[in-house]
């Protein structure tokens, strides 16, 4: 408890180039765009292959076995191929953290939709993207917003270890104290992570609310 | 490109050298680290997962629990813990534990709620009083959806367990970190080949563990 209080009460914590608020928005501003880009690409896909039902297998082996790439391993090769000029290095290693779960749940939720309501909009005159759009995305919508949610808590959670090569971000205290053995900083950085991923999971939440249709609520 | 992105003789030399930086070394503890916390994982998530199928009103609370220990960083807990377990593996495997459960509880819970509820009249007209209906019938019919949860439980953490290395535990993991202080490639590409085909092996193994389980599914599916 000391040491958050050594931390936080800290007033060269607050201002600075290396001050709470300017860490915080890089790694927001990282996390946010290593996100984005893999919801550009896990998306579609996701709602592509769960509508025709093609290539469904192989694409969710696929991911599972990109699970176990090793974010750090990936980071760490990618920096040294590519160096550190840019911030894009360290975002190919968190856009591949963030694509498998929003691919598989988007694909199983769109494949999770009860056969017969697929039929019942085709009956109803719709074609296929409006099939898709109108009857099968608001029903798989909560599965496909938990696989965003995960992706997007793993992105901000594993965004730390983009300290390690040298990036800023709220990894910067982690990392930095652990070298100088300044725990306060340690820890007053592994708490603030923890704050924005839950700020995350809260935002998602309140998403999820706003969002899903209340019959689509009742059912799950 | 004067730097060959792997070496191979690198590798024969470090496989077994009898260093703590020895290839076969870190893979042992690779190893132990990423499935002891899926064993402990398994271990408290079967009763405390039950309890929530049991009392559906401890299901809520639990589930928020482990939302936000599913949100702590890796990195974040490892270093939190240095100072009270030192460097030891312990400092990875707790973590890890507690990601496990995060994982496998919600996998239990699901999985008891998979058992029809005609299944589970049946067994109760048949006279199966409740511990025995619950592992002869409810367990066996959870397994598929236990198991998928431990398939993603080992995944994670045979994954995650190198980012130990940025405290000094990582198994694999400092293969990375020493590859990237000597700007060396073939350590970094070793330890992501080998940590990837130890999750594929590991999942292909839990795979066949679930056929072997559960030879019904295959039986209905055939049929």
């Amino acid at each position: 408890m000391n040491w958050l209080i050594d931390f936080f009460g800290n007033p060269d914590n607050w201002s600075g180039s290396d001050g709470i608020p300017v860490r915080l928005l890089q790694h927001v501003e990282f996390s946010v765009l290593a996100f984005a880009i893999a919801a550009l690409i896990a998306l579609p896909l996701g709602l592509l292959i769960g509508h025709t039902g093609r290539g469904g297998v192989i694409v969710v082996l696929s991911a599972n076995a990109a699970r176990a790439l090793p974010t750090l391993g990936l980071l760490v090769l990618v920096v040294l191929l590519i160096g550190v000029g840019t911030i894009w290095p360290v975002l190919i290693p968190l856009v591949a953290l963030a694509i498998p779960p929003i691919l598989v749940n988007t694909y199983e939720g769109i494949r999770g939709v009860d056969a017969d309501l697929r039929d019942a909009a085709y009956g109803m005159g719709l074609r296929g993207p409006q099939v898709l759009f109108r009857a099968l995305v608001p029903v798989a919508l909560p599965l496909i917003l938990l696989g965003l949610r995960l992706a997007a808590i793993q992105v901000v959670a594993t965004a730390t270890v983009a300290a390690y090569v040298g990036l800023g971000g709220l990894g910067r205290y982690i990392i930095d104290g652990l070298a100088t053995k300044d725990y306060p900083s340690v820890f007053g950085g592994a708490v603030l992570v923890v704050l924005l991923a839950l700020a995350v999971q809260f935002g998602f939440a309140l998403l999820h609310r706003v969002i899903v249709s209340p019959g689509v609520r009742q059912v799950r | 490109m004067d730097e060959p992105l792997v070496r191979w003789d690198w590798i024969a030399r470090n496989w077994d050298n009898g260093s703590p930086l020895a290839i076969r070394t870190l893979l042992e503890n690779h190893v132990v680290m990423a499935f002891a916390p899926v064993l402990f994982g398994l271990l408290l998530a079967l009763p405390i997962g039950l309890a929530c199928a049991r009392w559906r009103l401890l299901y809520q609370p639990a589930t928020a629990v482990m939302n936000i220990v599913y949100a702590m960083p890796s990195l974040a807990l490892f270093s939190i813990l240095l100072s009270v377990t030192g460097l030891t593996q312990t400092t990875v495997i707790i973590p890890l534990t507690l990601f496990s459960l995060a994982v496998l509880i919600p996998a239990v819970v699901d999985g008891m709620t998979s058992v029809p509820d005609h299944v589970r009249q049946s067994a109760v007209a048949m006279g199966f009083r409740p511990l025995r209906r619950l592992l002869q019938v409810e367990l066996p019919i959870a397994t598929p959806v236990v198991l998928a949860g431990v398939r993603v439980a080992t995944v994670a953490s045979i994954s995650l367990v190198s980012v130990g290395a940025l405290i000094g535990q990582g198994g694999l993991g400092a293969l990375f970190t020493d590859g990237w202080q000597r700007q060396f490639y073939t350590p970094i590409i070793v330890g992501i080949a080998l940590i990837v085909l130890l999750a594929v092996g590991a999942d292909l193994v839990l795979i066949a563990l679930q056929r072997l389980l559960t030879p019904w599914s295959r039986a209905r599916r055939s049929a």
